[in-house]
């Protein structure tokens, strides 16, 4: 195999590993936000479940998730595996992640001053204005620097994809590896995660610079 | 017509009863002062006014409309219409609670815009020029954390009057501040009162509201124990704990 070939290959990989990526925090980001609120909900077993769906999530590795996402449904329900692989990787890791967004949601909901809900309040504001215009864009801001770490743990977590043998970058790397007796796969592979996470840090703190203008 | 029309409203928090029995009446262009011991009750009083707390018992009225009363089993109601109610009144608080996201001008503005749907070059000129009249023309872009506390507290009773409330409350609105800059507040406050806005303050200034007011009202343990015309209160009360709590604040 030619560098080239093999650099086409990881390429490959390199793609479906962005594609677990955005679509996991495209489906985490905004339902943690739901998980959050609903934490919050007045209704007692919405806040049990929400509780013990958060917990378990963040009590067992995601790997094991993935795993009983895959299988799951096979062994218990004897539904089809075929064609599940991809989706039971994108659930497996967008219900992860949107347990882990929840809290850090949770948190910088709880952080914000009663003294802003009861000024919105007397001035006239509906609880949905007061939460999207007043509450969540202060939210955002203090709760970036966490999710920034979130999301860095996340572009190392999608290597988890190859306990399912999708054949994402890390995988790619561990065959190619192995057939071809190479250590660059690896090298490769190291570089293209530290590059992404420094795109990711770099966007991250241009966004958390355009936020600076107030306290 | 009474603007506020408060009567034998009564609040306890667990077995704490916070207002016991209280009643009070505000005109058109009055300036009422609560003065009174911590713990008296009066910031739960204009809690209770400015529906941030609700009440266990009692009547609550602006300009003649129902806003909470007992009804035929003796419970208590508020009204549905509770947005028509919070445009009559505003509260200036003690520590401010601008919004920290917005500039001076879109604190001042953003509530008549998107709570009252006026329109925002309407808004824009009235906020604008109370702004000017508050000595702040040159801070309306300002973020409230480039502020001083002085200045803040003159926003947020820009953002208050904005909305064109009928009535102003305020709660100590400048034990929050260094006391070199309470004077900058207590003087636009006075403004107001020349204007005649009709206002409730609670504070603990007491030649503010002794040269402010035209009622003083003191309360302690959850009840009104007097109320009168400064001159009155100050000068020459008749009770014992008035005059027990006003020395004491001398000292
Ligand atoms: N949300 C609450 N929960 C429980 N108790 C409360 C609450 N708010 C006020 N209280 C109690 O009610 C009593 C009156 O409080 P309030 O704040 O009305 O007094 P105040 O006259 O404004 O005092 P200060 O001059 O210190 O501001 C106090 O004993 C206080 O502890
Ligand atoms: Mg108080």
């Amino acid at each position: 195999m030619t560098l080239e070939v093999m650099l086409k290959t990881m390429g490959i990989g390199m793609l479906r590993t962005g594609g677990i990526f955005c679509l996991t925090l495209l489906g985490s980001l905004p339902l943690g936000m739901i998980v959050a609120l609903l934490r919050k909900s007045r209704i007692k077993p919405v806040q049990w479940v929400i509780k013990i769906y958060i917990s378990i999530m963040r009590g067992t590795p995601l790997m094991l998730q993935l795993l009983v996402w895959y299988f799951g449904p096979y062994y218990l329900f004897d539904l089809p595996i075929k064609g599940w692989r991809y989706p039971a990787i994108i659930l497996g890791f967008v219900l992860n992640y949107a347990a882990y967004f929840a809290e850090i949601y949770r948190g910088g909901i709880e952080s914000m001053s009663v003294g802003q809900y009861e000024a919105a309040q007397v001035l006239g504001y509906t609880k949905t204005q007061t939460f999207m215009k007043i509450i969540l864009p202060q939210v955002i801001k203090t709760i970036l620097p966490s999710v920034t770490n979130e999301v860095i743990t996340l572009v190392k977590d999608t290597s988890l994809a190859f306990t399912l043998a999708y054949q994402e970058v890390f995988s790619l790397a561990k065959q190619i590896s192995a057939s071809q007796t190479s250590f660059i796969p690896f090298v490769v592979a190291g570089i293209f995660y530290y590059v992404a996470n420094y795109a990711v840090a770099f966007v991250m703190e241009r966004i958390e610079k355009a936020l600076d203008y107030y306290q | 017509m009474h603007i506020l029309d408060i009567q034998n409203i009564r609040k306890s928090f667990g077995d704490n009863e916070v207002l016991k029995d209280i009643s009070l009446t505000v005109d058109r262009g009055e300036v009422v002062s609560i003065i009174g011991p911590s713990g008296s009750g009066k910031s739960t009083l204009l809690r209770c006014a400015t529906l941030l707390e609700t009440m266990d018992s009692g009547t609550l009225r602006y300009m003649d409309e129902d806003v909470a009363f007992m009804d035929e089993n003796d419970k208590l109601v508020y009204t549905k219409d509770l947005k028509k109610v919070r445009g009559y009144f505003g509260l200036v608080f003690q520590n401010f609670n601008l919004f920290p996201h917005y500039s001076v001008l879109k604190n001042v503005m953003d509530a008549p815009v998107h709570v009252q749907k006026r329109k925002p070059r309407e808004v824009k000129e009235e906020a604008l020029a109370l702004l000017e009249t508050m000595g702040l023309a040159d801070r309306a872009d300002a973020y409230p954390c480039q502020l001083s506390g002085g200045q803040k507290q003159r926003v947020s009773i820009v953002r208050a009057l904005t909305m064109n409330p009928e009535i102003l409350f305020f709660d100590e609105p400048t034990s929050a501040l260094d006391p070199e800059l309470t004077g900058e507040v207590l003087k636009v406050i006075k403004q107001l009162a020349e204007q005649s806005m009709t206002m409730v303050i609670v504070t603990h200034e007491m030649a503010f509201a002794h040269s402010i007011s035209d009622r003083v009202i003191f309360m302690d343990g959850g009840v009104i124990v007097e109320q009168g015309t400064p001159q009155e209160l100050f000068e020459g009360t008749k009770k014992d704990r008035t005059r027990q709590f006003l020395q004491n604040y001398k000292r």
